[in-house]
């Protein structure tokens, strides 16, 4: 086996062992796990009511049922890549486990991409409940429905959210408790500009000029564009390559980050067991 | 080829005291070596510079000036140095949650071990460091700190390093738990060739594991050679009684600033 094949095989075997990892945490913490799955849900039918109070005709309110619906799952699953990605870093300050795992031969980028591969698998499952519970409570048909572009933007789209994921995992590395509030602030900033529950157009136009980088906003635009009117991966592409630009700049932009909280932190002994 | 060299190894933290900082020194340009194969024992009290020094070994630390090598490849060459070293630490560390199995199998991989290699190893070694069968799978928090720290063993030696770094690894355990530890240290050594700094605080336990033995104090290596040569050169009978010489103070008194309160 050459140096390269060598090096490659361990590199898929250690990221298979963040994946392992993150799952023996998911399993070991089921309760939690239950626990957040129904406060999503609620959170979820606390907006999703709001179509009800409306006072829309059917038609519009089964529309408008299905926008904020989407961006509620949406903001979920972004949610919850962003918060296995940072709060996993914080655990491992909390855990000491950081140490050990800093000192492995395992490269960074491996490291991170791992974590958030299992984040999109773990988001993915989670999402895909939320919305399947929450469609069948309010009898939605969504007949002209393309979920195979709405996955296929998720998944672009879920490159940018691991790089963002990445910039805000660095925040713990540094301080784990004001690190993981920074990571909420982040999120709330995207919560707000990206158009999960209103149309962008809403906004003032300086938030408007930011939710152009921010990645879930093409993401919702295109995925409420394929499962409200069948929009195909061609009728979307106007969202579909923003999202490659911002994922192409997102990754690198989040592993040089990370890198660089990683020197600080070796450089001023921030490694160390916290908590 | 020499295990480790150090040379003129320096590190520094910076401690704030309100708005005031200040740098203070953790290691002071400190220079050694080690054989392949050989233990030492780096002795000193809490804040003295041992942890600092096993960090900077483990690539966990930037170095403000020195250098390190590792079998020799610069502590700067991560990938390599990470794969010949591992380490025990006083604090066990573990997610608490997790069996002991679980926190040994995703570690394991992160050095290249596959679920098979890593499935017929992790029982043979958590049987050679005395740990019961029966709780393999029960969760970290529900073993005693001994314990754990057999686990904390199994983990660094399922790696097989070449270098092994001791923290304290048995600080805080239980007279029998400390036995079976320094047991299994011996075990090592004479099995693996491992090389082996062991940091501690206990002057019996340096005594007898390792050949040669270091007092660092205020982050200087006042001296490294063998228990008999470091009594002869104080002109004293016991390594207590050198530490004093050597230090201008006993051994049971604490610095007041413990290194934790230097780096946080």
């Amino acid at each position: 086996m050459t140096a390269i094949a060598a090096r490659a095989r361990h590199e898929l075997i250690g990221l298979l062992g963040v994946v392992e990892r993150n799952w023996y945490l998911v399993k070991r913490y089921a309760m939690w796990e239950l626990a957040f799955f129904v406060w999503t849900i609620a959170n979820t039918l606390s907006i999703v009511f709001i179509s009800k109070a409306a006072g829309l005709p059917p038609a519009q309110e089964e529309r408008l049922t299905t926008v904020l619906l989407i961006g509620a799952v949406i903001w979920a699953y972004l949610g919850i890549i962003f918060e296995i990605l940072t709060e996993t870093v914080a655990w491992e300050r909390w855990e000491g486990t950081i140490e050990y795992t800093f000192m492995a031969p395992l490269s960074r980028p491996v490291h991170l991409i791992g974590m958030g591969l299992f984040a999109i698998a773990y988001g993915l499952v989670r999402a895909t409940l939320i919305f399947a519970v929450v469609a069948a409570m309010f009898g939605l048909h969504m007949p002209d429905a393309n979920f195979a572009t709405a996955l296929i933007l998720l998944g672009i789209a879920s490159i940018s959210f691991i790089g963002i994921g990445m910039m805000t995992a660095v925040l713990p590395l540094i301080s784990p408790e004001k690190g993981t509030q920074l990571g909420f602030m982040a999120q709330g900033i995207m919560l707000v500009v990206s158009g999960v529950y209103y149309p962008v157009s809403v906004l003032p136009q300086w938030m408007q000029w930011i939710s152009t980088i921010s990645p879930a906003t093409y993401a919702l635009r295109g995925i409420r564009a394929a499962i409200l009117e069948g929009a195909t991966p061609a009728d979307v592409w106007g969202d579909i390559w923003p999202l490659i630009l911002i994922g192409v700049v997102a990754i690198p932009l989040g592993l040089w980050v990370f890198r660089r909280g990683e020197q600080y932190a070796k450089r001023h002994g921030k490694l160390k067991r916290s908590g | 080829m020499n295990a480790v060299e150090v040379h003129n190894l320096r590190k520094e933290f910076v401690r704030k005291d309100g708005r005031k900082r200040t740098r203070v020194a953790a290691l002071r340009g400190i220079t050694f070596e080690m054989a392949r194969g050989e233990c030492i024992a780096i002795l000193g009290q809490n804040g003295s510079g041992k942890s600092t020094l096993v960090r900077l070994l483990s690539t966990l630390l930037l170095p403000d000036g020195g250098t390190a090598r590792i079998f020799g490849h610069d502590i700067g060459e991560t990938r390599a140095v990470r794969t010949m070293v591992n380490r025990v630490s006083v604090e066990a560390s573990f997610f608490k949650k997790m069996s002991a199995t679980e926190n040994l199998a995703y570690a394991a991989r992160f050095y290249g071990l596959t679920p098979r290699e890593t499935r017929e190893r992790i029982p043979v070694i958590l049987d050679r460091v005395g740990f019961p069968v029966s709780r393999r799978t029960h969760a970290m928090e529900n073993l005693s700190r001994g314990t754990q720290q057999k686990v904390a063993l199994a983990r660094a030696l399922l790696t097989s390093p070449v270098l092994l770094l001791l923290d304290e690894p048995t600080t805080g355990l239980d007279p029998r738990s400390k036995l079976e530890v320094q047991d299994f240290i011996r075990e090592v050594r004479a099995v693996h060739d491992t090389t082996i700094l062991l940091c501690t605080h206990d002057l019996a336990e340096a005594e007898i594991l390792a050949e040669r033995i270091g007092i660092l104090d205020d982050g200087q290596l006042l001296c490294l050679e063998s228990a008999d040569e470091i009594k002869e050169r104080y002109g004293v009978e016991t390594l207590e009684e050198a530490f004093f010489a050597a230090a201008g103070r006993t051994f049971e008194d604490e610095r007041e600033e413990e290194e934790e309160e230097v780096t946080a």
